[in-house]
């Protein structure tokens, strides 16, 4: 009888420890605002008070003769110099206008914090000093702040080449929308604001740049999601080219979207430092930060949904105004768009949508993706609509959603918007929510309570997001300005040690772990012995970045390729070595033996010896032991889940208290439960956050009003429950490793499950709308109005 | 003018000259070049600068340089000289206390300014005591379970 021989625990699919902790965790790491270079510079902004208001004159003597200045710089001196900062997704049909987006304003200025000239001196102290000695003569203008009210007659202008405000208007339509709202029997409706957020890394955006005017090359150190890009983009801009242009993504602290795009500040840096010949760093400080770093969301959003009487949807038709702030960002138009529209059905059977986008300039800071970006927009508006739905016809709102869902199916679903899911299961992850945390008790628990004048709330969301972007082709056909396929090369040493290099360039997701993960499970390789390196444009292979939930969906695709690769060759080599055929060599938990005699075997290490040395080739084999692949998605994964919150509102103070949240998501197999739950936490809280506590302010004129750390209130440690984390697994039959993405879950789902909670705890009172976020006065107000009716 | 002042970073005594105005951080990252010390924000809210000052966690973006003469401040590049972790940042590395790391200097200090006074704190009082530091990645959760599990080390 054969004795049981316990398999060795897989690495793939286990929580260890992060290889990238160690130099966080003892001040070693080394973000971009901690390099000093030999006789660098620094560079001070001066940006604009004003929201909107024309420059007549500008006053720089006294800065020039301050103490330590070396420099100072209008956007006159860019003429010739710096093109238009460009927009990278030009979404078609959609009559877009790209407003000339100028690095140093030119005679208008357009949100406070556009950058309007610029300091630069031998520190950072004589730079900041000298700033405040800049005499700018302002002709304020009116401003307008608001995406719907923008597009009014008789609001103010922003750009000549957008008549009305308006940056685009994209249509998605699908099924017959018009014919499901007439033979409805129930129709709801609701206007949801997504309030304006502010992204709100840790670390604020910077960079360091080192022009050689005698070579005509520049290495910029740069806080960025995606060097390449910043290389390609920089290079428009400068007219360097991109071979003399070298872009390190350093340690980068979180980004979350806002580090996407390339800012007025990046280009200001390198247009002094190519000017003086000499490196030139620019740090943000936290308010500068919150005027010219991007931010997220500002939809306005008008929908309305058809349904039978029994809960049954028939139709979706909404109206989105969104707000784009004073210039279109990188991947602006994209968001409320194809990363919105397209994913309006969600995990519902929907016959019909139709929606209308309109992008908006207003006269304030851009925005960008923030974390979810689009989808969690999209996902509100429906989960919202369906709670309305169920309290319209006095279903339990898990029913109505039971009644809608698309059944399992594990490869291809075509959803109404002209998608293609790539597997789901979303009423497995809806039970498993539901019997987690024991819904019928809480239901129970919740009509005993209201008995005792205590509102507590139940709220259910259910999501499903298009991440892992994406197939290239689909890239171009929705006017993304550049492709989105990943690469990775794998390099063994002769000591049996490998390097992974990779072309995207994550910044807290823990891939340098994940990754050796994935090749230490592939060819029985430790962990340790594996190092991913990333964020450098001239040592690392060509990649699209890490946003939209897409580096180890698509970068890990590539990875596991060339991983694969290895381990072919490794099986030739090993053949010729071993004087057998190849058909007859198996592997197994790292060595590569003779089928029946395990013990004729080579170990990768055995292998990456005999190929680098290359002593006893086979004919026509390449010496070394190296693998390089691109990677292509054939489609989007979609990971999905369900989410649950129970909340205790006070009424007389309009205090939430979150009692419970419990987090159901479905990235596929999980690579490393212990990172995929701490990116579930961290969303989950980011979009709590919008339910309860965020949002950026303007008042009329585009002052922001929310202009520090002081008025903008991101979650603290104090104010959140412990998120009771699960999972299910659902394999993308498309990739690799059945993998998905998980960055952004948390907070496609939490906003809606937590508001759907408060407004549950106040059926009661019969509040159905309260703008976000759910401040207790606003809570309280609503009550009050109620009460008053 | 410039004042003369002389304080203990990490055991070593570092003697500078600097403006009176001169903030303890700016004093850490660019005066002495340890930059390990971050700067999340300019108005005292985010925590990442937090340092030990005579053993008292401050953040050291409230302190003038001038202040600490005379003073003894520990930094996070004082914790693992020998490269060899202390049983907190143990903690954090094994509960997965940090994701992009910005905070987890300030965040580590905070932890440990909590565990000198208590040794056994609850999770409430944890959150309570890192109220003043700022996480945009981990929503505390794992933070909490790494100062948990820094107490049951016997991290004091």
């Amino acid at each position: 009888m054969a004795t049981t021989v316990a398999a060795p625990a897989r690495v793939f699919g286990s929580g260890i420890r992060r290889r990238e902790d160690p130099r966080l965790l003892t001040g070693t790491a080394r973000y971009t605002a901690d390099f000093t270079l030999p006789g660098q510079l620094y560079a001070a902004i001066l940006r604009s008070p004003h929201g909107h208001a024309r420059i007549r004159k500008i006053g720089s003597s006294a800065a020039k003769a301050a103490p330590g200045v070396v420099a100072v710089f209008t956007g006159a001196d860019t003429e010739g110099v710096l093109q238009s900062i460009p927009c990278a997704w030009l979404v078609p049909n959609s009559d877009l206008k790209v407003a000339p987006y100028p690095p140093l304003a030119r005679d208008v200025v357009r949100y406070v914090g556009d950058a309007v000239a610029v300091v630069v001196a031998e520190s950072a102290q004589q730079a900041y000093d000298a700033v405040e000695l800049i005499d700018v003569d302002y002709q304020p203008l009116p401003a307008t702040v608001d995406p719907e009210h923008a597009v009014k007659p008789g609001a103010p202008q922003l750009h000549g080449e957008a008549p009305n405000n308006i940056a685009f208007h994209w249509t998605v339509a699908g099924g017959d929308v018009d014919a499901a709202f007439k033979a409805a029997e129930v129709v709801v409706r609701d206007r949801i604001v997504q309030q304006r957020l502010i992204p709100t890394a840790m670390e604020t955006r910077g960079a360091l740049a080192h022009y050689v005017p005698a070579t005509g090359e520049l290495t910029l150190w740069n806080t960025t999601q995606n060097p390449h890009i910043v290389r390609f983009i920089m290079s428009l801009v400068t007219g360097i080219p991109e071979d003399r242009l070298r872009v390190i993504a350093p340690e980068v602290g979180g980004g979350f979207g806002s580090k996407i795009p390339q800012i007025q500040g990046d280009f200001i840096t390198v247009f002094c430092s190519m000017k003086l010949g000499r490196p030139v760093k620019w740090i943000e400080s936290r308010s500068e930060n919150y005027q010219s770093t991007t931010h997220g969301r500002d939809h306005v959003q008008d929908v309305e949904l058809a349904a039978t009487k029994d809960g049954r949807i028939l139709g979706l038709r909404c109206t989105v105004w969104a707000g784009m702030g004073a210039y279109l960002s990188t991947a602006a138009p994209g968001i409320p768009t194809i990363l919105h529209g397209l994913m309006l059905s969600g995990p519902y059977k929907i016959g019909a949508v139709k929606e209308d986008v309109y992008g908006v300039y207003t006269n304030t800071t851009p925005v960008e993706a923030y974390r979810g970006a689009g989808r969690p927009e999209a996902t509100f508006m429906l989960e919202r609509i369906i709670d309305r739905l169920a309290d319209e016809i006095g279903v339990d709102p898990v029913e109505v959603r039971r009644r809608n869902l698309i059944p399992p199916f594990d490869n291809g679903f075509d959803v109404i918007t002209g998608l293609k899911y790539d597997s789901g299961n979303y009423k497995g992850a809806l039970d498993k929510a539901l019997a987690h945390a024991g819904y019928e008790q809480l239901r129970a628990e919740q009509a005993e309570a209201r008995k005792k004048g205590r509102y507590l709330g139940i709220g259910v969301s259910m999501y499903v997001e298009i991440c892992g972007l994406g197939p290239s082709q689909v890239a171009g056909a929705v006017g993304f300005q550049g492709g989105l396929w990943e690469s990775a090369i794998v390099r063994f040493h002769p000591s049996g040690k490998a390097h992974v290099f990779i072309g995207s360039s994550p910044h807290g997701q823990g891939e340098e772990t994940t990754f050796a993960q994935i090749v230490a499970d592939e060819l029985g390789v430790s962990v340790n012995d594996v190092k991913v390196v990333h964020g450098d444009t001239d040592i690392t292979p060509m990649g699209w970045g890490t946003y939209g939930s897409r580096t180890t969906a698509v970068s890990g695709a590539a990875l596991a390729i060339a991983t694969r690769k290895i381990k072919e060759k490794a099986r030739l080599l090993t053949s010729h070595l071993l004087e057998a055929a190849v058909e007859d060599i198996d592997y197994a938990n790292g060595k590569f033996f003779v089928r029946g005699f395990p013990d004729r075997h080579k170990t990768i290490q055995d292998i990456a010896l005999m190929a680098n040395v290359a002593w006893n080739m086979p004919q026509g084999m390449e010496p070394g032991l190296e693998a390089t692949t691109s990677y292509d998605p054939p489609n989007f994964v979609f990971p999905f889940g369900a989410h649950l919150a129970v909340v205790e509102v006070q009424p007389e103070t309009g205090h939430i208290e979150l009692k419970r949240y419990v987090a159901v998501d479905d990235c596929g197999p999980q690579i490393n439960p212990m990172i995929v739950e701490g990116q579930v936490h961290g969303g989950v809280v980011q979009g709590i956050g919008q339910a309860l506590w965020e949002q950026a302010v303007y008042d009329a004129n585009g002052q922001l009003l929310t202009g520090s750390l002081a008025d903008y209130a991101i979650p603290r440690a104090d104010v959140l429950p412990d998120i009771e984390v699960l999972s299910t697994v659902t394999p993308s039959p498309h990739h690799p490793l059945g993998v998905k993405g998980i960055g952004e879950a948390g907070t496609i789902a939490s906003t809606c499950t937590v508001y759907n909670a408060v407004i549950d705890a106040l059926e009661p009172f019969k509040v159905q709308s309260i703008q976000m976020p759910l401040t207790p006065e606003r809570v309280w107000r609503a009550i009050a109005e109620r009460k008053g009716a | 003018m410039k004042l003369s002042v002389s304080i203990q970073v990490n055991g070593r005594t570092y003697d500078r000259e600097i403006e009176p105005r001169l903030l303890l951080v700016h004093f850490l990252r660019d005066s002495i070049a340890l930059t390990g010390t971050k700067i999340g924000c300019d108005t005292s809210q985010c925590g990442a600068c937090t340092v030990l000052l005579d053993d008292v966690a401050v953040k050291a973006c409230t302190c003038l340089a001038a202040q600490a003469d005379g003073c003894s401040v520990t930094t996070i590049e004082g914790l693992a000289p020998d490269g060899r972790l202390n049983a907190l940042q143990e903690a954090f590395w094994t509960k997965h206390g940090l994701q992009c790391g910005f905070c987890t200097p300030g965040m580590i200090f905070a932890a440990q300014a909590l565990l000198r006074v208590n040794g056994n704190p609850s999770p409430e009082q944890i959150r309570h005591a890192l109220e003043g530091n700022l996480c945009r990645c981990t929503g505390y959760q794992n933070i909490v379970r790494s100062v948990q599990a820094a107490a049951a080390a016997g991290v004091r």
